[in-house]
């Protein structure tokens, strides 16, 4: 039964890392700008949500209400100020941008928070656990987790091809300036995908907080998981990034079964070996 | 209805000057032909109206109002349609949504999703198939259909004809006759004469970024016409 116990923890580990991953799909998948930055900016939502509950005493949940306005503003903000400015045909520039974002973030959080490791509790929910079998038990934390990339991906899936700004994010992201002749203001368009894309990355951001130890130079890793995800699955499609994710989270957790140590190497190795196999990932939906 | 003037307009690709100094009035409720070989500055002429290219505010004239140089995506709202050249429908949106999107402009008018479908009874049996999958005849109503259901009073058509059967060109043509009968204002940008001075009360012609032969259709004879796109 080992090896059963090993497929959910492997499979679970992956809505971990889809739910790193979508923030990036989402802003790749509109408006074609790769956010280095990302991890930074998880790890930033873990720290505002610790300087929430440590100023008003709320739980790291509740602590949610004002992450998630305060990280859509920012996105929304960031993306009209700054990254606006720097999209084009090239895709160099906003990489620059962003990798200069990742930068100030990581060391403002050491300014502000200092270099030690913080967590945020959840008291017994973060180590209870279902048993299935007699051997084989899922935690319940990670499920949670693994339910809400679930439920975030819906969300976004019904966002982007049920409502109107569905329909301007899609418009944009195929072809900017045909949109914009359709009256389509493609830089509020891109503010709204960025600020959406933040949100994301604040629920991302404050679980990864429970469920791990976190620091401000915690974030390039992050970037990382959610960068393979996202090309193994295909850049820019959403479901795709699940399955990144997920594929991800098995080789992982087999990897880690052989031996404890090989655990983030396999991850890398199945990586690169999809990359041979299929350079553009499993969904690639980007045609050009 | 709304009269749309050009005066000395220039327009640049970098250090590269596309257009001279172009003057040109499209007159409310007319059909406006503009003829050029390529590279003769119709494109960019179109482009320059749309805001697609930066001018100056005073180039261009929207009923007497300075209009150059603003935000493309405010031209529609302004009841400036553009049918785009290549047609430019959105790969990953149905024919229905592709069609909605001229929804997005706002304007209140006689046109409708279902007065669309009247018209091109063939979209609304495609309605749910992505908008690209269609015969280019059939893309070219969707292109036309979203540009209308933004409710223009001035109806750009950029090369609308290219790469199409002369039977399914015939039909666009009369549509866009049947258009002008409601009082909108057209542009028909195009490399065939004959069929743009037919549909045409005013024909301008292009040559390398300057107005090389205007005057009514009427007016004009197709010799001096090929005259001036060749430029002899």
């Amino acid at each position: 039964m080992d090896w059963i116990a090993t497929l959910l923890q492997g499979l679970l580990l992956g809505g971990v890392y889809a739910l790193f991953a979508i923030g990036l799909s989402l802003v790749f998948g509109v408006m074609r700008l790769v956010n280095i930055a990302h991890g930074d900016m998880i790890v930033l939502a873990g720290f505002v949500s610790f300087a929430v509950v440590e100023v008003l005493g709320l739980g790291p949940l509740l602590s949610l209400a004002i992450v998630l306005p305060v990280f859509f503003a920012f996105g929304y903000v960031l993306q009209l100020a700054v990254l606006n400015r720097t999209l084009g045909d090239d895709l160099l520039p906003p990489m620059i941008v962003t990798f200069g974002l990742a930068i100030v973030i990581q060391n403002g959080l050491l300014e502000g928070f200092s270099a030690d490791s913080r967590k945020l509790s959840l008291g017994e929910v973060e180590t209870a656990s279902i048993a299935l079998a007699p051997d084989v038990a899922v935690g319940v934390y990670p499920l949670i987790i693994f339910a809400t990339a679930i439920v975030t991906i819906l969300a976004l899936q019904a966002l982007f091809y049920g409502t109107r700004i569905g329909r301007e994010f899609r418009a944009t992201s195929d072809d900017p300036e045909a949109a914009r002749l359709m009256g389509i203001n493609t830089k509020r368009v891109f503010a709204v995908a960025t600020g959406i894309a933040l949100v994301v990355i604040g629920i991302a951001g404050v679980l990864m907080a429970i469920r791990t130890t976190f620091d401000p130079l915690s974030g390039p890793v992050r970037l990382l998981f959610a960068f393979e995800a996202v090309i193994i699955g295909g850049l820019g499609n959403i479901w795709g990034t699940l399955l990144g994710g997920v594929t991800l989270g098995l080789a992982q957790a087999f990897g880690g079964a052989i031996d404890p140590q090989f655990q983030v190497m396999a991850g890398h190795l199945v990586f690169l070996a999809i990359l041979i196999i299929r350079p553009r990932g499993f969904f690639p939906k980007v045609a050009h | 209805m709304s009269t749309i003037e050009t005066q000395a307009l220039t327009a640049h690709y970098g250090d590269f000057q596309a257009l001279f100094g172009l003057d040109v009035t499209l007159k409310a409720g007319e059909t406006t032909a503009i003829i050029g070989a390529n590279g003769a500055g119709k494109s960019t002429f179109m482009k320059a109206i749309t805001g697609l290219i930066d001018t100056q505010p005073d180039m261009i004239l929207i009923d007497g109002q300075p209009a150059g140089g603003r935000d493309a995506h405010t031209t529609i709202s302004d009841g400036v349609a553009m049918v785009p050249e290549g047609r430019r429908l959105f790969a990953s949106l149905s024919v229905e949504e592709n069609l909605l999107i001229g929804t997005h402009a706002n304007r209140k008018g006689p046109w409708t999703l279902d007065r669309v479908y009247d018209v091109f009874p063939v979209l609304k049996e495609r309605h749910r198939l992505p908008g690209t999958s269609l015969s280019g005849g059939q893309q070219q109503m969707v292109a036309i259909g979203r540009a209308l259901l933004s409710n223009p009073t001035t109806l750009l058509c950029d090369e609308i004809s290219l790469g199409l059967a002369p039977v399914i060109i015939e039909d666009l043509y009369r549509t866009i006759a049947d258009l002008r009968q409601e009082g909108l204002s057209i542009v028909i940008v195009e490399q065939d004469i004959a069929r743009a001075v037919s549909v045409a009360d005013q024909v301008y012609c292009f040559m390398e970024g300057r107005v090389s032969l205007s005057g009514a259709a009427q007016d004009l004879a197709l010799d001096d016409i090929r005259n001036a796109y060749f430029g002899i």
